[in-house]
């Protein structure tokens, strides 16, 4: 069981917490404007990141904020956890590696300086 | 029955107080510090069970918990606990324990045929001789391996005992009481951490407790005792005893199981939970986990008296008991010596060790030698003979390849064989935490490699099997897990001086040659004890295809009974590989799961053990009434909900008729007060809705009621309800039963990460407002003498709007919504007066004859109308259209979450599965829900199958059965027949509208 550090209340128990998958995929401003395959791509496509991951958490059965998390999905280390909106800058080294792999030119690299698209509304407005 | 193999020199029994006992129905005497297993070497019984599949006989093996033959159903009634091992059982007064897998008894096994018809039970038996037909699977097969398997009885009463669970948390978590793990809790417990050492043992000391060591000077167990007192002074160390650390999870969350009672007899210390289950979260681990012995895996390897070596020597300098008259050890390595050694100097006859290796000329080997004992080099024992206990064997050259017999065959008259073939360390609790392993080509066994998480391994579960190596890495560790969690400088206190006797390396022969090749003969080579699977299994297996060790695994089912593969792991994969001619490292290991031993679900359950403590149950402030009343009740969720009303005689068809009809002829009552109910707020909630709804929010008056449609972005619907506008920035959202928690969690969801600029606040209001559905013809009339103020007719307060005002006497919110068709009010009262406006509305609807109705008949009122339930006719595959509800999405809207999704190609395709309604050609058949549907009434295999019935009642008021169905291109095909299957009976159905009653919607308004 994960032991998750919320960035309002502390360590909590795994139990205390739901996943909400990959972090950092904002709804687009104007689906219409969309093909049906960028649409897809939203709606349904991960990454499947293997090292680090970010990923959304929400305290549900304590103060019910969401957040983002880094964890290493070999290990499951938590290499780092942060607010909604703000940045976090990983070294190169942990950096997901075959996201950056799988992006193709209609789907924005997933790591965080290339893919203002993709970026949710909360860091736009907290301008990180 | 006398003792006839206790000698005077076990150091952890005493003899003078005597326990009497009984296995199998005889009587016994043991000694207090006895195991189970222990008091019957002493008294000379090794025949403890049965075999699982063949049901021969077996005996005692081990000593520890990895013990696979020794499985015991111990007492009787409701204490009664199956699988347990004598070798952890812990001797008291009056112990009635038997032996599992053996019917009527271990000495005459009926079942013993299967012994005779072994070619049966080959490897993947399940696979090949359970195959077809299916149907026989659950009737016959399945209940016939469970008897034949045997494997204990459950009890069938309630269990009697308490059981708890406890959560901590400790610096440094030491896992392994032995040399290694006691040092290590030594060292990180001086720098002042919370530590916590635990061991599955009955006191502390692991390995040292069986064998005759030294440290500084001394008996090995004075150190011990010293370092117990030691540690039992700090104030800042926790120390468990007979706890077994079953689990580890991640970051370092591991779970121990505490028996705490059991010694003292069954039921004897009531006041005491039983049991533990203790839930750590360690900043660091120690793991001292120590190793298992490994047995050698030669022709009739499972006669009682075969026990491995170490073990035989615990019995011997533990608990004073010998394992037999004459014994033979049969070796690889140099470990065995000190068994043979240890059990001559306690009075056994050893007269011969044979070992696998050319040439055994180490110390050990050596001082054997001047002990008297004769040593076969480059020999293995190639035959056994005794069915209730050795009573022979055969020893012969075999070549250095191990593959053939190459000498003369001697016999030699022996009861036990005491057998080395190495030792495993025991690395389940490093692998559980997704540490990697490797092979170790000279210690022939499994090492921990790479740490996932923040743990050390020690002692001999790090391959370190010389005490005073494992004293040192005991005490580093410790210091350096204490200085990592915070507590002190690293630095570790001096390990004490142990006696250390050099060993020569070991050499692996998997499987030991007989005098015909191993599987074509009468001699079985046994891999896995418990589950009976031999040698010539694997290779079977691998001639069949299953080259990795996973397949292996699950077609012989190695490594898959109650012991889980402790012995037989690291034998049966070398064996695999060395039938696919790779290196063990190429093959690998199978997965290493929790519980590494058994653990009772009562521990597991822990004070939920007596269920109303395992999940909250949800009742709604009229529960009192429904309860005198008569109503049953229908769980949703945790909710109890009131499911039908049952007068005198009446069963349930009888009540939900009655109740259908009441509501359509007169006024029916439902308790609604367990509808999500979320109340919405801030100067955005309108634009929120208006994403969050399929419809239009934003020109909603204040004062009406909108239903709508939640997607997700998919396209499909999950959640469906009626929302109110209370004022302009105000709503009052409902939604379904079972999907209030989801529904919030969703708005929330998308607030925050989404569109946290607008200013909304979602608040659940569930439980605080108590909602009673008055409906039917009448209804106009009793909620005009329930609120003589208000103004109920159809212009003053029509459909699909809400007043608020006084009724009955106590401030409510009335809304008139319907979920049955007829004219309908909503009473939403704060929940502390839910009660009294129930019985208001019984009072005052008695000259109507009010009839309170329950789920089923909501059912059923809804279903006549066509109304979906969200979860019942829906499974999250459905859009709007499919459910024949396009008008419910705005056209005029640009965006809402899902909308994207409706021009997706799949979305479109005109064959999707539709929301229809479907009559029985037969107007009394009432379908089943789940019935799969077909176009044709004769159909090729496999049948296209075309949908299915998702809801279906018996309508009072049609006088007609009726059904709601998902069905292919459904809305194209209205009035053409289609065929129900349900388990081989065929039904005629015509496709219809789902609207069955009251189409042109006259009754709304009253």
């Amino acid at each position: 069981m994960l032991y998750i550090k919320c960035p309002w209340c502390g360590e909590r128990d795994e139990t205390e917490y739901h996943y909400g998958g990959e972090a950092h995929i904002a709804r687009p401003e104007n689906p219409d404007e969309l093909t049906d395959a960028e649409w897809a791509e939203y709606v349904f496509m991960r990454t499947n990141t293997k090292g680090v991951h970010r990923e959304r958490w929400v305290h549900s059965d304590g103060c019910r904020r969401w957040f983002n998390v880094a964890r290493n999905t070999v290990t499951n280390e938590i290499v780092a956890v942060y607010k909604a909106g703000e940045k976090l800058d990983l070294p190169d080294a942990t950096a997901p590696v075959k996201a950056a792999a799988k992006a193709s030119a209609k789907s924005p690299a997933p790591s965080e300086a290339k893919k203002p698209a993709r970026k949710t509304a909360a860091d736009k407005k907290e301008g990180a | 029955m006398t003792e006839k193999f206790r000698t005077s020199q076990g150091t952890r029994v005493d003899r003078s107080k005597v326990i009497n006992f009984t296995f199998n129905g005889k009587a016994y005497r043991g000694a207090e510090g006895d195991t189970l297993a222990s008091a019957l070497v002493a008294n000379g019984v090794h025949l403890v069970g049965r075999s699982f599949k063949t049901h021969r006989p077996r005996g005692i093996l081990t000593c520890g918990s990895e013990e696979p033959n020794a499985i015991i159903q111990l007492e009787t009634g409701p204490r009664s606990e199956p699988n347990l091992r004598a070798t952890q059982i812990e001797l008291y007064e009056g112990l009635i324990a038997k032996s599992v897998n053996c019917w009527p008894s271990v000495n005459f096994d009926v079942l013993a045929v299967n012994g005779l018809a072994s070619r049966l039970f080959v490897a993947g038996f399940y696979y090949k001789t359970f195959m077809d037909p299916k149907s026989m699977w659950m009737t016959v097969y399945e209940p016939m391996i469970r008897r034949m398997a045997g494997l204990g009885v459950l009890p069938r009463e309630k269990d009697p005992d308490t059981y708890d669970h406890m959560n901590e948390f400790c610096e440094v978590m030491v896992i392994g009481a032995g040399p290694a793990g006691l040092a290590a809790a030594l060292a990180a417990g001086k720098s002042g951490a919370r530590v916590v050492l635990c061991d599955e043992q009955v006191e502390f000391g692991g390995s040292l407790l069986n064998s005759k060591e030294i440290i500084d000077g001394r008996p090995a167990l004075e150190w011990v005792a010293s370092a117990v007192a030691e540690l039992e002074a700090m104030d800042n160390v926790r120390l468990l005893k007979r706890a077994n650390a079953f689990g580890y999870y991640d970051h370092n969350y591991i779970t121990v199981h505490e028996r705490r009672t059991d010694h003292f007899g069954p039921g004897a210390k009531p006041e005491l939970a039983r049991h533990r289950v203790w839930h750590f979260r360690a900043k660091q681990v120690v793991l001292a986990t120590g190793s298992h012995e490994r047995p050698l895996v030669f022709a009739d390897n499972d006669r009682p008296g075969i026990m491995l070596a170490a073990s035989g020597q615990a019995y011997a300098n533990r608990y004073g008991a010998l394992p037999g008259k004459r014994g033979v050890v049969f070796t690889n390595n140099d470990s065995a010596y000190k068994v043979a050694i240890d059990l001559v100097d306690a009075g056994m006859a050893i007269p011969l060790v044979v070992d696998l290796r050319e040439v055994a000329d180490g110390e050990l080997p050596n001082t054997a030698r001047q002990k008297g004992i004769e040593v076969v080099t480059g020999a293995g024992i190639v035959a056994t003979e005794g069915r209730k206990r050795l009573k022979a064997i055969e020893i012969a050259q075999i070549s250095s390849d191990g593959e053939k017999i190459t000498g003369a065959k001697r016999r030699i008259e022996c009861d036990t064989i005491l057998m080395s073939g190495g030792w495993n360390p025991a690395v389940h609790l490093f692998s559980q935490s997704i540490g990697k392993l490797r092979y170790d080509e000279e210690k022939a066994c499994f090492l921990p490699n790479i740490s996932s998480q923040k743990e050390r391994t020690v002692g001999a579960c790090k391959g370190t099997f010389d005490l005073q190596s494992a004293l040192e890495e005991g005490m580093t560790a410790g210091a350096l897990a204490a200085q990592d969690s915070g507590f002190g400088k690293g630095k570790a206190p001096a390990a004490p001086k142990a006696v250390v006797v050099a060993e020569k390396p070991l050499k692996a022969i998997w499987v030991v040659p007989t005098d015909h090749p191993v599987g074509q003969g009468p001699r079985k080579h046994f891999v896995d004890y418990q589950h009976d699977v031999t040698a010539a299994d694997i290779m079977l297996a691998a001639r069949e295809g299953m080259h990795s060790v996973e397949h292996m695994k699950r077609f012989t089912t190695t490594g898959m009974a109650t012991d889980q593969g402790k012995l037989s792991n690291v034998n049966g994969l070398a064996i695999l590989s060395a039938q696919l001619g790779k290196a063990i490292p190429q093959v690998g290991t199978t997965t290493f799961r929790p519980p590494y031993t058994p653990v009772t679900f009562g521990a597991l359950a822990g004070r939920g053990i007596n269920g109303d403590l395992a999940d909250p149950v949800r009742r709604t402030p009229m529960y009192s009434w429904h309860l005198e009343h008569g109503a049953t009740f229908e769980p949703v969720g945790q909710w109890q909900r009131a499911w039908y009303y049952p007068k005198a005689g009446e069963d349930m068809h009888a009540a939900v008729t009655r109740e259908s009809k009441a509501l359509r002829d007169g006024v029916g009552i439902l308790d609604a007060s367990t509808l999500g109910k979320i109340d919405i707020q801030g100067k955005d909630a309108a634009q929120f809705l208006n994403m969050i709804y399929t419809n239009a929010w934003l020109k909603l008056p204040v004062g009406s009621c909108r239903y709508g449609f939640m997607l997700k972005e998919d396209g499909m619907v999950f959640d469906d309800g009626v929302t109110s506008r209370l004022g302009e920035n105000h709503f009052h959202m409902t939604t379904t039963t079972g999907g209030a928690a989801g529904v919030l969690d969703w708005l929330e969801e998308y607030l925050q990460t989404e569109w946290p600029d607008l200013e909304v606040y979602c608040t659940s209001v569930t439980e605080e407002w108590s909602t009673l559905s008055i409906g039917g013809p009448k209804a106009r009339a009793l909620m005009e003498e329930l609120a003589p103020e208000m103004d109920f007719s159809n212009e003053a307060f029509p459909f699909m709007t809400w007043r608020e005002g006084e009724v009955a006497g106590v401030p409510a919110r009335v809304f008139r919504i319907s979920f049955t068709g007829d004219l309908s009010y909503e009473i939403n009262v704060r929940n502390w007066h839910g009660l009294h406006m129930w019985e208001k509305c019984m009072e005052l609807g008695a000259k109507y004859d009010i009839t309170p109705y329950g789920t089923e008949t909501m059912h059923v009122l809804r279903a006549e109308k066509g109304f979906v339930i969200i979860g019942q006719d829906t499974d999250g595959t459905q859009t709007p259209q499919d459910l024949g509800m396009d008008w419910i999405i705005a056209k005029s809207k640009s965006d809402f979450i899902g909308r994207r999704s409706f021009v997706r190609e799949d979305t479109k395709r005109p064959d999707r599965k539709q929301l229809v309604g479907l009559m029985t050609e037969n107007p009394k058949e009432v379908l089943t829900e789940g019935a799969q549907l077909t176009y044709e009434r004769v159909n090729p295999t496999p049948a296209p199958m075309v949908g299915h019935v998702t809801s279906a009642y018996w309508s009072p008021n049609l006088d007609h059965s009726i059904a709601m169905a998902m069905v292919k291109d459904g809305h194209n095909r209205m009035g053409q027949w289609i065929y129900a299957h349900d388990r081989g009976k065929v039904t005629k159905v015509k496709i219809v509208s789902p609207v069955f009653y009251d189409q042109k919607g006259e009754r709304r308004d009253g």
